[in-house]
C-alpha cells in the first residue's frame, strides 16, 4: 500500500540531503541536511516494515534517538567551533587539514 | 737425544730475553727519568753484548755436537687451532747460529757507537729502548723456528725500523719514510702470509723441520705449487731487503739516526731476505723458475742501483743505493743455488757496510758538530761540503779504506772472496742455462761501478781540497773513541772476513752443509772448472782495481763546488739523481689514483651518494614523499571528505549491484 | 678453581645472575643520588664482571656443547620459556661484554656530566640485553633481548650523542629494526614449521627449532634472507653498514666502545648461532656462499680504503670496524676449523682494540673537543705515554704479529685459504690498507712538528684514563703471544659449527645425534645439570 510512492519520496528526500551536506557550506545546514537523510531513511524503514515485520519500526526508534543525541552533540560542537572561529563556515574551518 | 739438550741450547731464549728486557727497561726510563743517559746506555749496550755472549756459548756448544738435526727449544704452544699447531719455539742450527753471532755482534759495535752519536740527543732512552727492541725482533726472526714465529720477527723489525726512520718525527720527511717503510714493507709480507697459507694448505705444518722434511715428497720439484709457494716468499723477501720494485723505501731510510741505517738498514735487517731464502733453500731448489726469478731479480736490483749511487751527493744516499745494490748480490748468491756463499756474502757485507755506515756516521757527526760551533746551516751529508776530511779523520778514513776495498772486491779482502763466490756459481750455471750468464754479466758491471762509486765516495768525503769552510774547519777532528773503535774492529772484520770461507777450504760451506743438503739434490754442480775459476777470480779483481782506476783517473774533487754553487745536471746524470724517477711515477700511478678512487669514488660516490642519499635517505624521503601525498588528502575541507565517501558509497553499490563487478567482489571476499 | 665454584653451585646460577646484576644495579642507580650513580655502576659493573670471570673454569671445552645452563618456564603455552647456555662461541662474548663494561662505565667518568642516572641506568640495561643475546637459548627470548638491547643504546646515542646525534639514533635503530622484524618473521615461520614437524610439540628452544624445522629449500631461502639482513645489518656488512659511522661518530666514547666492541659482534655471532646453522644447505649453497664471501672480502678492501680518507679518527675508526668484520664474516663462511676459530678471535680483537681506539680517540676529545686527525700532530711531544699507548693498539688493530690482531686475521685467512684460495688472497691484502689507513692517522696525529697551538698544553694520561688502558694493553698482549688457552677454549665449538653445517642431512641438522622428541627445555638444562653434576 503507497509502497512505491513511499519509497520515491525517500529517495527524493535522501537525495536532497547528500545534495545539500555536499554543496551547502553553513556548518548548521548540513547538520539538517543530516537530519534530513536520516529521516529518509526512517521512512524507507516504515514503509517496508507494512511487508517485513516490525523490525523496521523498532529501529526508527533507534534511529531517532540516536538522532536526538547526534543533535545534542552536534549543535554542541557547531557552537563551541562558532565560539572559536565566530563562523560556522566549513570552508573557513580546516584544523583537520594534514 | 741431541747433545745439545740440557745445555747453554735450552737458553737460546735469553738472546731474545735479554734485549727486550733492555727495550723495557729503557722504555721505562724514557718516561720516567730521560736524564740518566749512563744507566741508560749501560743497559742499552750491556744487554745487547750479553745476548752476543750466550751466542757465543751457544755457537761453542754447536761447534762441539755439530748435530745434523736442527734443535728445536719450544717455550710454549702459540697458535693452537686444530690441525695448525704453531709453538713459540726456536731452532738452534749452523744456520740460525751464524745469523745470531752476526747480529748480536754486529749490533754491540752499533750500540757502542751509538753511546757517542746519539749522547746528545734527548730522545737518548727511547733510541735504546727502540735499538734493544730491534734487537730482540731480530733475533727472534733469525732463531724462530717456524714461518709464523719468523713473521714476528719479520714484522717486528720492520716495526722498529718504522720507529727509527721517524726517530725524529718533529720533521714531517722523516716520519713519512719511516711510514713509506712499513707500508712497503707490508706489501710484500702480504705476500710472505700468501706464502705461509699455501704452505699449510699443502703441508699441513709451518714447523720449518717438518715443512722442509716433507716438502720434497709432497710437493712435485719444479710444479705450480712450490713455484708460487717460493715466489710469495721472494715476494716478502722483495719487501724487506729492498729489490726492485720495492726497494723505494731504503734510500728514503736514510732519514734515521746513521747508526740505525747501519744497523737495520745496511748489515741486519734488510738481510732478511736473504736469510729467509737460504732457511727455504729446500723450496727454492725445488721450483728452479722461482731460483731463476730471485736470481734475475737480484741482478737487475744490483746493476740499477749502482747506476744510480753513481751520482748521488748525499754520503747516506750513496751507501743506501750500494745496500740495494748488495743486497741484489746476496739474491743471486741464494737464486743460483748458492746459499752458503749467499749467506757469507750477508755477513762480509755486514762488516763492511755496517763499518761504511758508522763511519759515515762520524763524519756526519764531526759535520753537524762543526756546524753547530759556527752556527751554520748547511748540508751535513752533503759531500760537496767535505772534502779532505782524511787529515782530520785518520782513522776513520784508513777503516773506511779498507772497506771501500773490501766492497769492490779487491783480494784478499772479504768482500772479494764472498762475491766471487756469488759470481762463480752464477758463471757455473749458465753452462747449462745461459740466463745465468746473462746474471752473471750483471753481477760483474755492478761490481765495476760500485768500485767506481765508492772511490767516488772517498775521494769526495776525505781527499782534496776541504770545503767545509773556514771557520768550521777548526772544530774538525776525530770522533770520540767509543766511536772510533767499533769502526776500528769492524775493519778488522772486513780484512779478514774472507777466512770464513776461503775458496776449496769452505769452513762456513761446510758449516752450513746440514741446512742446505736437502736442497743439494735439486741442483746442479756450482763449482766452475779450475781454470775457469783463476779466471773468473781475475777477473773480478781486476774489474774491481779497473773501477778503482777509473775514478781516480775521471773524478776531479778539487773542482767539486758546493751545493750552492754546483751547476745543475742535465741529461742522464739527472735521471740518476733523480733515481730514475720511481719515486714520482709510483705516486703518480699507484698512490695517488688509490686515494682518489677511495676519496671520490668510494666514499663521496658510493658510500656518501649512492648508499646514504641514494638508498638510506632516499627511501625515507620515498617515505616521506608517500606522506606528503596522503596528507594532500586531508584538506581539512568537511565537504570534500564528503565528497570522496559519497563517491565511495555509491562506488560500493555499484560494485554490489552490477553483476560483473559483483562477480569481483564474492571473488575477493569468499 | 673448579672444585670452588662446583661447591657454590656456580653453574646453576651464574647466568641468571649476570642478566639480573644489571638490572638490579640500573634500579640501585636510579634510586641513588645522583652523586653516586656513576660510583655505584662501576661496582656493580665490576662485580659482574667478578661473577662471569668463573664461567672461564666451569666451561669445560671437553664437555656437552651448551653449558652452565638455565632454564625457568615462562609462557609454556606457546612453548616460550627462559633458555639459556653458553658455549665457547658465547662464552667468549659473555666475557668480552663484561669485561669491557667497567672499561666503559670509568671510560664515561668525566664525559658525561647531563642526566648522569639515566645514562647509567641505560648502560646497566644495556649490559643485560647483550648478555641476554649471547646466552638465550630459546629464539623468542633471543628476540626479546635483541630488542631490549637496541632501546637504551638508541637513547644513549640519541640523549648523550654529538651534534648529528637524532639523525645518527634514528639511523641506527631503523637500520636495525627493519632486519630485526624480519628475523621476528622468520623464527615464527620456523615455530609453526617445527611445531608441526614436532607432532604438535611447539616450542621456541633452539634446538627444538634446529631439529624439527623442516621447509622447502626455496622457503628456507626466504628465511635465511630474514635472519641474514638482520645479522648482516648488525655487523655490519657493505652495503648495509652506512648507519655504522653516523652511529660512532656521534655516540658519546663509552658508546662508540660498546657499539663496535660488543654490539657488531651481535650480528656475527647470530650468523654463528642462527643464521648458518639453522640454513645450512641455503647459507653454503653456491650461490649464498659466494655473495657473502665476495661481499666481506669487498668490506674488507672497502672499509680499509674508506678508512683511509676520513678526516674524522672516530668514522676512520668505524670504517676500520666494517673492515675487520669482513674477516669475521670470511671467517665464518670459510667452514674450516681454523677459520672458525679465527673468526671468534677476531671478534674478541677487534672488541678489545677498537674498543681501546674509541677509548683514545675519547681521550683526545674531551681535552680537545675536536675528533679531526688535522687538528692534531705532534702529540708525542706532550703527550707521550698517550702516544705509545695509541701506537700499541693501532699496531694491534692492524695485526701486528705478537699482538692479539694477527693470530686472529691469520687463523682466517689460513683457515680461508683452504677453502677459498682467491677470497683469501685478496682479504690478505686487507692488512697492506689497514697499514694504510691506521698508521697514516697515527702518524698525523702523534708525530710532525707540535704545530697548533691549542695542542701545545695537552696534558698527559690521568691515572683514571691509565685505568682504562691497562686491562685492555694487557689482554692486546696476552691474546697476542699466548692465545692458546682460548684458542683451546673455542675449538670444541668452532668444530661442532663446522661438523654441523658439514654433515648436511636432508633435514637440517640436530643439535644432539640421538633420536626421540625431547622435551622442549630439556638440552639446555641437562646442560646446567651435567653441569651441577659435576660439581656435586
Amino acid at each position: 500500500m503507497l509502497l512505491g510512492p513511499s519509497l520515491a519520496v525517500s529517495a527524493i528526500l535522501f537525495t536532497l540531503g547528500v545534495v545539500g551536506v555536499l554543496l551547502r557550506r553553513n556548518a548548521i545546514v548540513i547538520f539538517m541536511c543530516i537530519e534530513l537523510m536520516l529521516n529518509a531513511v526512517n521512512l524507507t524503514f516504515i514503509a517496508l516494515s507494512q511487508q517485513l515485520g516490525l523490525d523496521g519500526q523498532v529501529f526508527v526508534f533507534f534511529v531517532m534517538t540516536v538522532a536526538a543525541a547526534e543533535a545534542a552533540v552536534g549543535l554542541a560542537i557547531v557552537i563551541a567551533v562558532y565560539r572559536h572561529k565566530d563562523t560556522v563556515n566549513l570552508q573557513r574551518i580546516n584544523l583537520l587539514r594534514g | 737425544m741431541t747433545p745439545l739438550a740440557g745445555g747453554i741450547a735450552d737458553w737460546v731464549g735469553l738472546a731474545i730475553a735479554l734485549p727486550f728486557a733492555g727495550f723495557l727497561v729503557n722504555g721505562l726510563l724514557a718516561f720516567v727519568a730521560p736524564r740518566r743517559r749512563a744507566l741508560v746506555g749501560a743497559v742499552g749496550v750491556g744487554s745487547v753484548v750479553a745476548a752476543f755472549l750466550v751466542g757465543v756459548a751457544v755457537f761453542l756448544a754447536l761447534l762441539a755436537a755439530h748435530p745434523a738435526e736442527p734443535y728445536v727449544v719450544t717455550l710454549w704452544s702459540w697458535i693452537p687451532a686444530g690441525r695448525l699447531q704453531v709453538d713459540a719455539a726456536l731452532q738452534v742450527d749452523q744456520l740460525s747460529v751464524v745469523m745470531l753471532l752476526a747480529v748480536t755482534g754486529v749490533s754491540s759495535l752499533i750500540h757502542v757507537f751509538s753511546l757517542g752519536y746519539m749522547g746528545d740527543d734527548p730522545g737518548y732512552a727511547r733510541y735504546f729502548a727502540y735499538l734493544n727492541l730491534f734487537v730482540a725482533f731480530m733475533l727472534v726472526l733469525v732463531l724462530g723456528a717456524s714461518f709464523p714465529v719468523l713473521f714476528i720477527g719479520w714484522e717486528g723489525v720492520g716495526l722498529c725500523s718504522y720507529l727509527l726512520i721517524g726517530f725524529w718525527f718533529e720533521e714531517r720527511e722523516k716520519a713519512d719514510a719511516g711510514l713509506k717503510a712499513f707500508l712497503v714493507n707490508r706489501i710484500g709480507d702480504a705476500g710472505f702470509l700468501i706464502a705461509m697459507f699455501l704452505i699449510f694448505k699443502h703441508l699441513g705444518s709451518l714447523d720449518f723441520q717438518a715443512v722442509f722434511a716433507g716438502a720434497p715428497t709432497a710437493l712435485a720439484p719444479g710444479g705450480a705449487t712450490v713455484t708460487a709457494i717460493a715466489l710469495f716468499l721472494f715476494m716478502g723477501c722483495v719487501g724487506k731487503s729492498a729489490q726492485i720494485p720495492l726497494y723505494v723505501w731504503l734510500p728514503d731510510a736514510m732519514a734515521g739516526p746513521t747508526p740505525v741505517s747501519a744497523l737495520i738498514h745496511a748489515a741486519t735487517m734488510v738481510t732478511a731476505g736473504v736469510y729467509l731464502v737460504a732457511r727455504a733453500n729446500v723450496l727454492f731448489a725445488m721450483a728452479p723458475v722461482a731460483s731463476a726469478v730471485v736470481a734475475g731479480v737480484g741482478a737487475l736490483t744490483a746493476l740499477f742501483a749502482a747506476t744510480i749511487g753513481l751520482k748521488q751527493w748525499d754520503i747516506k744516499k750513496v751507501l743506501a743505493y750500494s745496500t740495494v745494490s748488495q743486497l741484489g748480490y746476496m739474491f743471486v748468491g741464494v737464486g743460483v743455488g748458492a746459499y752458503a756463499a749467499g749467506i757469507f756474502h750477508l755477513v762480509t757485507h755486514a762488516f763492511f757496510k755496517a763499518l761504511l755506515f758508522l763511519g759515515a756516521g762520524s763524519v756526519i757527526h764531526m759535520m753537524h758538530r762543526a756546524y753547530h760551533h759556527t752556527g751554520r746551516h748547511a748540508d751535513a751529508q752533503d759531500m760537496r761540503n767535505m772534502g779532505g776530511l782524511a787529515a782530520y779523520m785518520p782513522w776513520t778514513a784508513r777503516a773506511m779504506w779498507v772497506a771501500t776495498l773490501a766492497i769492490a772486491g779487491i783480494p784478499p779482502l772479504s768482500g772479494f772472496f764472498s762475491k766471487d763466490e756469488i759470481l762463480g756459481a752464477a758463471f757455473a750455471r749458465g753452462a747449462a742455462q745461459p740466463f745465468y750468464y746473462v746474471v752473471w754479466a750483471f753481477g760483474l758491471a755492478a761490481a765495476f761501478l760500485t768500485a767506481i762509486y765508492m772511490t767516488r765516495l772517498m775521494l769526495y768525503t776525505f781527499h782534496g781540497p776541504n770545503r767545509t769552510g773556514e771557520a768550521e774547519r777548526a772544530h774538525l777532528g776525530e770522533a770520540p773513541g767509543v766511536m772510533t773503535w767499533p769502526v776500528v774492529t769492524l775493519a778488522a772484520l772486513a780484512l779478514v772476513g774472507g777466512a770464513l770461507n776461503l775458496p776449496h777450504v769452505g769452513t762456513l760451506e761446510h758449516w752450513l752443509d746440514p741446512v742446505t743438503e736437502a736442497s743439494a739434490a735439486f741442483l746442479p754442480a756450482l763449482a766452475p772448472a779450475p781454470g775457469v775459476e783463476i779466471a773468473l777470480m781475475a777477473a773480478a779483481a781486476l774489474i774491481g782495481i779497473g773501477g778503482i782506476w777509473l775514478a781516480f783517473r775521471a773524478l776531479h774533487p778539487e773542482t767539486l763546488l758546493p751545493p750552492e754553487r754546483a751547476p745543475r745536471e742535465t741529461g742522464f746524470a739527472r735521471l740518476l739523481l733523480e733515481k730514475y724517477r720511481v719515486d714520482e711515477a709510483y705516486r703518480a700511478v699507484i698512490v695517488r689514483p688509490l686515494v682518489w678512487v677511495a676519496r671520490n669514488l668510494l666514499w663521496r660516490g658510493l658510500d656518501a651518494g649512492v648508499i646514504d642519499t641514494a638508498g638510506v635517505n632516499g627511501s625515507a624521503a620515498v617515505a616521506r614523499g608517500l606522506g606528503w601525498l596522503g596528507s594532500r588528502l586531508q584538506s581539512g575541507q568537511v565537504t570534500s571528505y564528503l565528497v570522496i565517501f559519497v563517491l565511495g558509497a555509491i562506488a560500493v553499490l555499484a560494485a554490489l549491484l552490477h553483476p560483473s563487478l559483483s562477480a569481483v567482489y564474492h571473488l575477493w571476499a569468499r | 678453581m673448579t672444585d670452588l665454584l662446583a661447591s657454590i653451585g656456580y653453574a646453576r646460577w651464574a647466568l641468571s645472575a649476570l642478566l639480573l646484576i644489571p638490572l638490579a644495579g640500573a634500579l640501585l642507580v636510579w634510586a641513588a643520588p645522583v652523586q653516586a650513580a656513576k660510583r655505584i655502576a662501576f661496582a656493580v659493573t665490576l662485580v659482574e664482571f667478578v661473577v662471569s670471570v668463573g664461567l672461564w673454569w666451569a666451561y669445560d671445552p671437553a664437555g656437552p656443547v651448551m653449558q652452565v645452563g638455565g632454564w625457568l618456564p615462562w609462557i609454556p603455552a606457546w612453548g616460550i620459556a627462559y633458555r639459556v647456555g653458553i658455549d665457547g662461541i658465547s662464552l667468549f662474548m659473555v666475557l668480552l661484554t663484561t669485561f669491557l663494561m667497567p672499561l666503559a662505565v670509568l671510560g664515561s667518568w668525566s664525559g658525561i656530566t647531563r642526566r648522569e642516572k639515566a645514562y647509567y641506568a641505560l648502560m646497566l640495561v644495556l649490559t643485560t640485553g647483550m648478555i641476554g643475546v649471547f646466552v638465550a637459548l630459546d629464539l623468542f627470548l633471543f628476540y626479546v633481548f635483541w630488542e631490549v638491547m637496541l632501546i637504551p643504546m638508541y637513547f644513549i646515542i640519541g640523549v648523550w650523542g654529538g651534534q648529528g646525534r637524532l639523525y645518527a639514533s634514528i639511523k641506527f635503530f631503523i637500520y636495525t629494526f627493519l632486519g630485526s622484524l624480519l628475523m621476528l618473521v622468520a623464527i615464527l615461520v620456523l615455530y609453526f614449521s617445527a611445531g608441526r614437524a614436532a607432532g604438535g610439540v611447539y616450542s621456541f628452544a633452539y634446538d627444538h627449532i634446529l631439529r624439527y624445522a623442516s621447509l622447502p629449500v626455496s622457503a628456507q631461502f626466504w628465511l635465511f634472507g630474514a635472519f641474514f639482513l638482520a645479522f648482516a645489518i648488525k655487523v655490519p656488512m657493505v652495503p648495509f653498514h652506512t648507519w655504522l659511522p653516523d652511529a660512532h661518530v656521534e655516540a658519546p666514547t663509552a658508546g662508540s666502545v660498546i657499539l663496535a666492541g660488543i654490539l657488531l659482534k651481535m650480528g656475527t655471532y647470530g650468523f654463528l648461532r642462527f643464521a648458518v646453522p639453522l640454513f645450512p644447505r641455503v647459507a653454503m649453497s653456491p650461490a649464498v656462499s659466494t655473495t657473502v664471501i665476495t661481499l666481506a672480502v669487498v668490506g674488507i678492501i672497502y672499509g680499509a680504503l674508506v678508512a683511509m680518507v676520513q678526516p674524522d679518527f672516530k668514522k676512520l675508526i668505524a670504517y676500520s670496524s666494517v673492515s675487520h668484520l669482513g674477516f669475521v664474516v670470511l671467517g665464518i663462511w670459510a667452514m674450516t676449523v681454523q677459520s672458525t676459530q679465527g673468526a671468534l678471535l677476531v671478534m674478541i680483537n677487534h672488541g678489545i682494540s677498537t674498543g681501546a681506539l674509541f677509548f683514545l680517540v675519547g681521550m683526545i676529545y674531551e681535552r680537545r673537543h675536536s675528533r679531526l686527525v688535522a687538528d692534531f700532530g705532534g702529540l708525542a711531544r706532550v703527550m707521550p705515554m698517550f702516544a705509545a699507548v695509541l701506537t700499541l693498539v693501532s699496531l694491534s688493530s692492524i695485526g701486528l704479529p705478537g699482538t692479539n690482531g694477527f693470530v686472529g686475521e691469520f687463523l682466517v685467512l689460513l683457515g680461508t685459504f683452504r677453502t677459498h684460495p682467491v677470497a683469501a688472497g685478496i682479504a690478505a691484502t686487507g692488512v697492506i690498507f689497514a697499514a694504510c689507513y691506521l698508521l697514516w692517522a697515527l702518524q698525523r696525529v702523534i708525530y710532525y712538528a707540535l704545530d697548533k697551538e691549542p695542542n701545545r698544553k695537552l696534558p698527559d694520561l690521568t691515572r683514571r684514563e691509565w685505568g682504562v688502558l691497562v686491562p685492555l694493553v694487557v689482554v692486546i698482549l696476552w691474546l697476542g703471544l699466548a692465545p692458546g688457552a682460548v684458542l683451546r677454549r673455542m675449538e670444541p665449538s668452532a668444530r661442532h659449527f663446522v661438523a654441523m653445517v658439514e654433515n648436511r642431512v636432508p633435514r637440517m641438522a640436530g643439535l644432539t645425534p640421538e633420536p626421540g622428541p625431547p622435551p622442549a627445555p630439556a638440552s639446555p638444562a641437562a646442560g646446567g645439570a651435567a653441569a651441577g653434576g659435576r660439581a656435586r
